[in-house]
């Protein structure tokens, strides 16, 4: 039964970082990246895994060293071991795929102030065990990549009528450009948070009148 | 002298850092309930972004070219603490800036569009003079992004918009519709 119960909260921790606290949608943390790499659906998928690295290594260290951090100076500490970890996939990008390095920029070092790998640090991994640590990275880093890739994709196909590179439609497509320019994400995540908006409202109301039902 | 210009006129219009670049985006949906906040904002913002450059070219010239790997590490940290030692000072000899700019100051020094700035402008190797300029631009850029959006907050305000819509969605469309706007300076240079 226990045994039973530890597995739902350990599955809970992964889960919960996809959806119902997804990074992007719902708690709208590192809006930036999301924005500013989203225009190719391999530049997003590229960021998230960047992040994804950078999170999870992160949790790693902090949950380990957490009895060892002193209080105080604790922010200092957390940033510290972020830029690190950042400094690593930044040189790692260059070295085996510069064209993405190229194209990502300053952004892939700017995930030292993306908010949400700082955040996870501060509410989540500086106060339980590694495994759980680990896995919240996981789960949120997961539901950071998903995002990206639902900004991401609809610009690529809409902007430049391509997915991966991998050109979709006929010749008698007509790119809607703006979409891979700078306004094409802030409608795009627009538009997406209210879709996400008008999907929780949908679901708290049937609920309601199921509970009436009943 | 047109060289400073441009680069002073690329950072405020052209490459906004906000509009353009997506920096600093959390204060920019955050912080925008109302227009003197933003506006207060936006000048802690170009604040610190002096100081950023400042920070950044000494940095530069001195530490980084002997080790170049310890760049983020360094940016971060000493930006950070010299906003705090520049608060301090503040705080002493000038209490009435203190109290305009105070709160902000510690939540800007995270904020991406200052490391942001720290590495553009290394990227395109600018010296002290231009540095300086360009953080003016850019702090400019932010301060006019924060205003406007705060403006348009504030007249939606007695608007009639579906539930759905309230909110960061509503906020982004009009940033969307900001941003494109800003496009148009684009060809501004270009004649």
């Amino acid at each position: 039964m226990i045994d039973q119960e530890n597995k739902n909260q350990t599955a809970q921790e992964f889960l919960k970082g996809l959806w119902d606290e997804n990074p992007v949608f719902v708690a709208v943390l590192g809006m930036c990246p999301a924005l500013a790499v989203t225009n190719t659906a391999i530049n997003s998928l590229a960021m998230g895994l960047a992040t994804t690295f950078v999170l999870v290594s992160s949790s790693l260290i902090v949950s380990s060293l957490k009895s060892v951090i002193p209080k105080q100076v604790r922010i200092t500490t957390y940033i510290i071991i972020i830029a690190t970890f950042v400094t690593v996939v930044d040189f790692a990008l260059a070295a085996f795929t510069p064209a993405i390095h190229k194209e990502l920029g300053a952004f892939i070092a700017l995930i030292v102030v993306n908010c949400l790998i700082l955040g996870r640090q501060e509410a989540f991994a500086s106060k339980n065990s590694v495994g759980l640590s680990v896995l919240d990275a996981l789960g949120m880093s997961a539901g950071f990549t998903f995002a990206m890739l639902c900004i991401g994709i609809p610009r690529e196909v809409l902007g430049s009528g391509s997915l991966f590179n991998i050109a979709l439609f006929g010749d008698s497509f007509e790119p809607w450009v703006v979409m891979i320019l700078p306004p094409g994400g802030f409608l795009m995540l627009g538009f997406l948070l209210l879709g996400f908006n008008w999907y929780s409202k949908r679901k708290k109301e049937r609920a309601v009148i199921n509970e009436m039902n009943i | 002298m047109d060289n400073l210009l441009w680069i002073f006129i690329s950072a405020l219009l052209i490459n906004n850092f906000t509009l353009a670049y997506f920096l600093g985006l959390c204060p920019f949906l955050g912080v925008t309930g109302r227009l003197d906040t933003a506006f207060r904002l936006g000048l802690a913002n170009i604040f610190v972004m002096l100081i950023t450059a400042i920070c950044a070219y000494v940095l530069n010239t001195w530490v980084l070219v002997y080790a170049p790997y310890l760049r983020l590490i360094s940016f971060i940290i000493v930006i950070a603490s010299s906003v705090q030692f520049v608060e301090m000072a503040m705080k002493k000899f000038s209490p009435d800036l203190f109290r305009a700019l105070g709160i902000f100051l510690p939540l800007i020094t995270t904020n991406c569009a200052i490391l942001g700035l720290a590495l553009f402008s290394t990227n395109k190797g600018y010296g002290f003079v231009e540095g300086l300029i360009y953080a003016l631009g850019a702090g400019g850029g932010v301060t006019l992004a924060l205003v406007l959006l705060a403006g348009i907050r504030e007249e939606t305000r007695i608007l009639n918009i579906p539930d759905v819509m309230k909110g960061t969605a509503l906020h982004l469309i009009i940033a969307g519709i900001l941003s494109m706007a800003f496009m148009g300076f684009a060809g501004l240079f270009s004649a």
